[in-house]
This record gives C-alpha cells, structure tokens and sequence, in this order.
C-alpha cells in the first residue's frame, strides 16, 4: 500500500507541479494517474522512488515513511518503467534486464537465467536476448523495459507512459499483455498515462488530474463514468460529447456499436440482453467488446 | 646539395642511428616524454571533466580555464618554468602538461553531457548509484569523445614536445635545434620529419582506438533515438579535435 499524505511539489523555479495531494493506492491493484500533459503526473509518480523529493507532506510504503529511507535502496526494490524504455544502448537486451539483480549482488549467472526467463514473461523471443535496444523495434524495447521492471520481482511497479510511444496495435498489445501479467503477478502498479481509454481499461483506481496536480476525481472506471463530479471530467473522459453513450444499430449480418456521434465503436458479441437496442456499453475503446461491465 | 638531397643523406646516414643522440634513442625519448605528459595531464583532466559532465556543474569555469590555458604560450611558459626550476625535463613537463590539459578535459566532459539524458535518468531510476552511473553508464557511452580529446591532446604534445629540447638534452626536437645552430639544413628538416611521421603514427593507432571504443549497442542495428544520440556527438568531437588543431598552429 502506498499513501500519499498532503504531499505539495513545488520547482525551485517555482512551478507548483503537484498541490496538496493525498491518496491512498491499494496493494495488488492497479493505480492509474490521468490528467493532461503538465498535471504532475509524472512529478507523483517519481517521488514514489525518490527521484523527486516533496516539498512537504509525506509518502509512506506499507507504513514506512521513504523519506527515511536511503533513495538507491528504495528504487532497487522498485520497478521503473518509462516512456522509450531507457533501456542502456551498451548493453545487451538481457545484461539490461540482468542489470538491478547484479546490482543487488546476484551471480551473472543466475541474473542472466532469470532474464531469461522474464523475457518468456513478457513474451519475448530468447533469440532476441542478446541484440543490442537499437537493434529491437519500438515495442520490442517497451517489453524489455517491463522485463527489466519485474526483474527484482518487486511488490512495486511504476510505469511512465510506458506504451505512449508506440502505435495502437502493439499498444493494445502490450495493455492486453499488462492486465494478463498483472492477474499472475498481482503487483502494486502506478500507471501514468494521458490516454483516458488506457486509464479505464487498466486502472482500478483512476485518478484524473488537472494542471498543478489537483485532483480532479477517484474511483473506479465504472464510478467516474457513471458520476462525472464536475465539467472538467465529463470532459475529459469524453461523457458530453456523447462518445461514451452508446447504442446499438443493426445492419443485417450483426449488431454494431455506435456513439452519439454516429461514429463505430464496436461490434456486439454474445448475446443480445433484453434490455433492448440503448443497452450501456463499457468504456472499451473501438474494437472492444460492447458486452460492457468490467469483461476483463 | 639542396635541402632534400641533404635531408636523405642526413636521414640515412648510419652514423644518426646509432649511440645516445642517435635517431632511434632520441625517438623512443620523445615519444616517453609524450606518453607521461599524457597520462599526467590524462590524471589531472579526466576526473575533472567526468565531475563536471556528470554534474553538469562548473563546466562555465572549465570553458574560462581552458581559454587562458590556451592562450599560454608553450614556449614563454617553458622558459619561465626553466628559470624557477632550472635546467632539465621539469620545465618541459609542467609546460606540456598545461598544453595538453584543455583538450583532454572538454574530451572528457562532452562526452559526458553527449549522452541522452534519458539513459542516465533511466539508470538513477532503476537504483544506480552515482558511481555506478559514471563507471557503467556515462563512461562506456563517453569513452569515443574522450579518446577524441587524447588524440588531439596527443597531436600537440608530440609536436611541441620539440621545445623540451630548449632547456634539455633530450628527443627529437634536439636535432631541430642543433640543426638551427649550425645550420646544418638536413639535420632540422630530418628532424622534423622524424617528428611528423610519429604524429601520424599515433594519429593512426587513435583513429583506430576510437573507432574500437564505440559501444557496440551505439554502432549497431537500426536509426533509433540512441543513434541519433550518437550523432548528435559527432559535431562535438569534431570542435574539441579542431580547437587542438588550431592551437598547434598557434606556437
Ligand atoms: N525538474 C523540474 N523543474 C521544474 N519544473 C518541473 C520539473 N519537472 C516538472 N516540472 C513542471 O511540473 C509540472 C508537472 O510536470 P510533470 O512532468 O509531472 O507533468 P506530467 O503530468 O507528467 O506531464 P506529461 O503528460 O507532459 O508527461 C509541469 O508544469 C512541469 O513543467
Ligand atoms: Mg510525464
């Protein structure tokens, strides 16, 4: 469990970039942190592992406040996954993910098996275990950067952005690959993203923030959508443009989902409810199931 | 006889190639001096440019440093060495090392600040201490530009090294001196090339080490934002060799 206790960040260039903050972010679930660009997101996030340090409040870690303890220790415990992977051009795809373990003082040998084997994890080719980042595709790297993350086995996993920089097959892809390692491992994972659809479909507990990392509302995916608190989130998550009402239609061969827009939102599968044609659907982007409720 | 016909024969008289002042002993003395000028200079400089580029702190005071280094001239501080210190290989030491120390701190420090401040964020972030992130991280990837700066470094010592000859018996430079003395055409313009071809010599073996230093992650695979990385290092490499080379112009 993490908790975040009126935590305020403010740059000694004086941008407030997270005010007041606190939080509680439930073990074994998925946290997600949502909001537009320069709403502190990734401010929060890092100072789960003391890249940034507060300017006051505190953040404790079952019980334990951080700022007591000593940042490269508490960051080894802590998987780190970011935007564009930061993997280490020099080195090889598995002394990458072999790196943090070596640091801890395991055997190259046993750290370098055990890469291995979080490449199967994460569903990699071994063959690609010793090419070098630059020789992987942008994808490719993102699931060595999860590979890496995991590769402490930590109860913690923090992810920046991790899938902002690939295209939308791979990264349903690799969402898809998260929910499944995520139902395997249980983790504590604090996802950032500015992607409203990412957030819904990973996160538990969804945080919408708005610029000078205030929050704008908690809950889960089905709470947000179904009570919107204010304008600004009825506008984020897309309710008033009416991109989330959906409908049926149907066209002879099957039922397809559309939004208020008359835009395709999905196909229909299963069985059609009684409910009738305005049956709700679930805030699975298009090409989801529209069977809605929490499918996953 | 003209200048070239005097410089073959000085060249390949037998008589220059053998005893204490033969061509061969004088070459390995030379080239002695210009190693250990390089590793003390190589001692001083290179801890300072990795704290500047890891810190990315002082590098204004290191870039003001090197500017009045630079404007020293080599001979006017030898001779002023010389005199406070005597006669003897002192004076060139302290000369040369001065000479050397610019390029081989701005190696040292660009190659550091050339990094993607990514990768470096990335491995804080994953539990690097700051030790690790400079001996693992920033010093691979930093390693080509230092060379670079070596090299340049190397260049201007091997060639000024000739005055260590004003205040000492000692290297190639001897024979340009001598050979000015008493006019002895052959001997200046033979020694001169003894120090040319040596230049180009240790020109060969940093070009070759440079390219050997590269990591392979950098030179392989596909254009990727590490590549560009790499790229963007170039031009900095580029200004370090060619500051050198117009300082040797200068003496
Ligand atoms: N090191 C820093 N020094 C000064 N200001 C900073 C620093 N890091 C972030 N900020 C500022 O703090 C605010 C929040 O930044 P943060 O990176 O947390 O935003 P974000 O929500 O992650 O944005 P994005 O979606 O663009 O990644 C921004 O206004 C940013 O300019
Ligand atoms: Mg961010």
């Amino acid at each position: 469990m993490i908790e975040f206790h009126s935590v305020t960040k403010r740059f000694p260039d004086g941008t407030l970039a997270v005010d007041d903050f606190s939080l509680v972010l439930p073990s074994h679930k998925i946290t997600v942190f949502v909001g537009t660009s320069g709403s502190g997101k990734t401010t929060l996030l890092r100072m789960i592992n003391r890249m940034v340090d507060p300017t006051s409040g505190s953040i404790e870690i079952d019980g334990a406040d951080i700022g007591t303890l000593e940042p490269v220790k508490l960051r080894r415990g802590i998987g780190y996954v970011m935007q564009n992977s930061g993997l280490l051009p020099h080195r090889r795809v598995i002394d990458n993910v072999a790196t943090v373990p070596m640091l801890r003082g395991m055997p190259k040998k046993k750290a370098r098996d055990e890469a291995l084997h979080l490449l199967d994890t994460v569903g990699l080719d071994r063959s690609l275990a010793n090419r070098y980042p630059s020789q992987l595709s942008g994808g490719q790297q993102q699931r060595v950067g999860v590979a890496r993350g995991l590769a402490v086995n930590p109860n913690i996993l923090l992810m920046d952005e991790p899938f902002g920089a690939v295209d939308p097959i791979v990264r349903a892809e690799l969402q898809q690959e998260l929910l499944r390692l995520q139902q395997e491992l249980g983790k504590t994972v604090v996802f950032v993203t500015h992607d409203i659809d990412e957030a819904f479909l990973l996160g538990d507990q969804v945080v919408i923030l708005r610029t000078g990392g205030k929050v704008a509302q908690v809950g889960s995916p089905a709470e947000i959508l179904a009570n919107p608190i204010d304008e600004f989130v009825a506008t984020f998550v897309g309710a008033d443009r009416g991109k989330r009402s959906l409908h049926l239609e149907n066209h002879g061969d099957g039922d397809i989902v559309v939004d208020e827009t008359g835009r395709l939102a999905g196909v229909l599968v299963g069985e059609r409810s009684s409910a009738g044609s305005e049956s709700k659907a679930g805030p699975r982007g298009p090409g989801a199931s529209a069977q809605g409720g929490d499918s996953r | 006889m003209n200048f070239v016909t005097e410089t073959v024969a000085w060249l390949i008289d037998p008589a220059n190639w053998v005893g204490a002042g033969g061509i061969p002993t004088r070459l390995v003395q030379h080239l002695l001096f210009t190693l250990v000028t390089l590793v003390l200079a190589a001692v001083i400089a290179v801890p300072i440019g990795f704290l500047i580029g890891h810190t990315g702190r002082g590098r204004g005071l290191a870039v003001a440093t090197s500017g009045a280094f630079r404007a020293i001239p080599t001979l006017g501080l030898l001779t002023l060495v010389a005199l406070w210190v005597g006669i003897g290989l002192n004076a060139p030491y302290v000369a040369l090392t001065v000479l050397a120390i610019p390029p081989i701190l701005a190696g040292a420090y660009t190659g550091f600040e050339a990094i993607d401040r990514k990768i470096i964020d990335a491995a804080r972030a994953v539990g690097m201490s700051e030790a690790q992130i400079v001996l693992k991280v920033e010093l691979p990837l930093g390693l080509p530009l230092l060379i670079g700066g070596l090299r340049s470094a190397t260049l201007q010592v091997v060639a000024t090294a000739t005055l260590a000859a004003y205040v000492a018996d000692f290297g190639l430079g001897r024979y340009l001196f001598e050979g000015l003395r008493i006019r002895d055409y052959g001997e200046m313009l033979g020694g001169s090339i003894l120090v040319i071809l040596l230049a180009i010599v240790l020109e060969g073996v940093f070009a070759l080490a440079q390219k050997l230093v590269v990591p392979r992650g950098v030179t392989a695979g596909l254009p990727t934002d590490i590549r560009d990385g790499s790229s963007r290092s170039r031009p900095a490499m580029e200004s370090t060799i060619k500051e050198g080379t117009s300082h040797v112009r200068n003496e």
